[in-house]
């Protein structure tokens, strides 16, 4: 039993990693229908920002982690920009593809100005304490990815919730037409939204960096995908759905890896993904919507 | 007659051009004219070629995006390795094996996939794709993610030659038959196409078991060549490579994806010692060819005799 508490705490604090980057795509979906394949990457250069801030200026772990989601931010808003702005009105697929190209320039970029190897987080940056609690032994980095990424939640639900801004973005969403009839910009509109969905993925790549001590130019593409799983498994395009989706992902693939074989550990998460797509492609939060001629 | 009789020349002259490109690729390589590097190079460009013809079957005239190439090629990379090796069976055993047991795995995916429309059919396939691999690198019987090591070479010219042509006619002739036209309707509308009593779940499942059972083919063809073959070369950055390849050629042109496989083969060669270069270029080709030239250089026409005709005649 004790043991098993213990997996729930490994599977939340992952799991949050996972709710905060899934929490991009399904902004970024829900707004323009795209998903956004680089958005793992984005994670990465994150995790970059955060590690050269680190060590190049010997800042603290919540500097680190500011630094990264401005930069992020900036990043998410310019390859919206040149990317994906020009092919809003075309197909589906093209947009897609362009996605990917987008994620596969970010990651040979990166190999090409760092080189292809892996950098370790250095330890002092944050120091790893274990607080014994009813024992279990529960590490300060699992405290400081949960407490973090939470707080992040609560601002990003304050800002959708109660802001004009957030107003906007629910607008957007619901029929852009509209929005624009409404006096909405829907260009500035969407750049907030990949400003943000970027600043929470970079986040994530420093807590990803924390948690497990190393970063490298292909760090971002699995968490990716398993988060585009999470963010499915909510219902893509609804907020608290990537939340629940991460979640769930997070606690799922730790039991795997704790209690069966940890080399499934990846299997596992396309096979929620493909389950889900079969049995309800709108997901758990989802609703089902007819089709349109 | 007059077009039967035109259509047999050209079938006459199509076959001529093609038997002395052999015999003369042949004829170089036993005289030694073509060395190693060479001869690699070729190989890949014939293994390249297949998978482009056929991943553009499905993503190009079926307009179904699928992402799970590389796992096919998987399947059929390990199925003949079995047959061969393992086994101890001629080549021709393990190609056949190759091609039906990856048009099974196309099958079983795409059954339940194909239900699923534009980025979730990409995805589910993204998925099914990681899938395979992570099955392979499980099996122990294949030495999970070591690979299988010390494969006989037996793919030689003859053998590539002969399932590229293959390929390209079986596909070619696919499309230009009334199967093809179902498939193309598929693509261009398919709410439509079902109000004119087309089966689109069938055409959808043909198509995606033909392009499959190509892979499977390219896969055995690269297992016998390179000796090693390991699950981790069969994952999704190896996919988006064949897509490249469909979509720098044009997404639903034959000719295009042959054109751009030669192509990319190329430049993967030249490019041998600065792989991040290699992707970076990859890269903004994908986005540069969406943003400007979403229909890919050749759109879906095809590059023929009287394209050649019409450019030398100055007419449009």
């Amino acid at each position: 039993m004790l043991e098993f508490i213990q997996q729930m705490i490994n599977g939340l604090s992952l799991g949050a990693i996972y709710a905060l980057i899934a929490l991009g795509y399904t902004m970024v979906y829900g707004i323009i229908k795209l998903i956004n394949f680089a958005h793992g990457d984005i994670m990465m250069v994150g995790a970059f920002v955060g590690f050269f801030s680190l060590t190049l200026f010997g800042t603290n772990i919540i500097v680190a982690m500011v630094a990264a989601m401005l930069i992020c931010a900036i990043l998410g808003v310019l390859i919206e920009k040149v990317a994906y702005r020009p092919l809003r009105n075309s197909t589906r697929i093209a947009a897609l593809i362009t996605a990917i190209g987008v994620s596969l320039f970010l990651e040979y970029i990166t190999i090409f100005l760092l080189g292809p190897s892996q950098r370790v987080f250095p330890e002092s940056a944050f120091p790893i304490k274990a607080y014994n609690v009813a024992g279990l032994s529960i590490l300060n980095k699992d405290v400081f990815v949960i407490v973090s990424a939470v707080v992040l939640m609560l601002i990003l639900q304050y800002i959708i919730k109660w802001t004009k801004t957030g107003k906007a973005m629910r607008a957007v969403s619901l029929d852009q037409e509209a929005a624009v009839l409404m006096g909405i910009s829907v260009d500035k509109t969407i750049s907030i939204t990949f400003a943000i969905g970027s600043a929470l993925a970079a986040a994530a790549g420093v807590m990803y960096g924390v948690y497990y001590s190393t970063v490298n130019p292909l760090t971002g593409i699995i968490p990716g995908l398993k988060a585009f799983v999470a963010a499915v498994l909510g219902g893509i395009g609804i907020i608290p759905g990537a939340m629940a989706g991460g979640f769930i992902m997070g606690l799922l693939e730790t039991m795997v890896s704790g209690y069966g074989n940890s080399l499934y550990r990846d299997a596992v998460a396309f096979g929620v993904l493909i389950l889900i797509l079969l049995i309800k492609p709108t997901g758990l939060f989802g609703k089902d919507t007819g089709e349109k001629v | 007659m007059q077009t039967y009789k035109n259509n047999w020349a050209k079938f006459c002259g199509e076959v001529l051009i093609l038997a002395a490109l052999f015999t003369l690729v042949q004829y170089l390589i036993t005289t030694g004219l073509l060395n190693q590097y060479y001869q690699i190079n070729l190989t890949s460009m014939c293994i390249n070629i297949i998978l482009s013809v056929s991943l553009n079957l499905i993503n190009g005239f079926t307009g179904q995006l699928s992402l799970g190439h590389a796992g096919f090629m998987a399947v059929g990379a390990y199925s003949s390795v079995i047959f061969t090796n393992m086994m101890g069976q001629p080549f021709i055993i393990g190609l056949l094996a190759a091609c039906i047991i990856s048009a099974l795995a196309g099958f079983i995916i795409g059954v339940p996939t194909l239900r699923l429309k534009g980025d979730y059919l990409a995805i589910a396939t993204l998925a099914f794709g990681e899938i395979i691999r992570v099955i392979l690198q499980n099996i122990d019987y294949v030495n999970g993610p070591a690979g299988i090591l010390g494969i006989t070479k037996m793919t030689t010219w003859p053998w590539l030659f002969g399932a590229t042509i293959l390929t390209i006619v079986v596909i070619v002739n696919l499309i230009n038959s009334s199967y093809g036209r179902a498939i193309i309707s598929v693509r261009e509308d398919e709410i439509a196409s079902e109000l004119m009593g087309i089966n689109t779940t069938a055409y959808k499942v043909l198509a995606f078991v033909i392009g499959a059972m190509f892979a499977g083919l390219a896969g055995a063809l690269y297992a016998h060549f390179f000796y090693i073959i390991k699950p981790e070369t069969f994952n999704f950055l190896k996919s988006f490579d064949i897509l490249v390849m469909v979509v720098l050629g044009g997404l639903g042109s034959t000719t295009g994806a042959i054109i751009a496989a030669v192509f990319i083969t190329a430049l993967t060669a030249v490019l041998q010692s600065f792989p991040a270069i290699r992707m970076i270029l990859y890269a903004l080709i994908l986005i540069i060819v969406m943003i400007y030239r979403p229909q890919g250089l050749m759109g879906n026409k095809e590059l023929s005799r009287q394209t050649f005709g019409k450019i030398w005649s100055g007419r449009k």
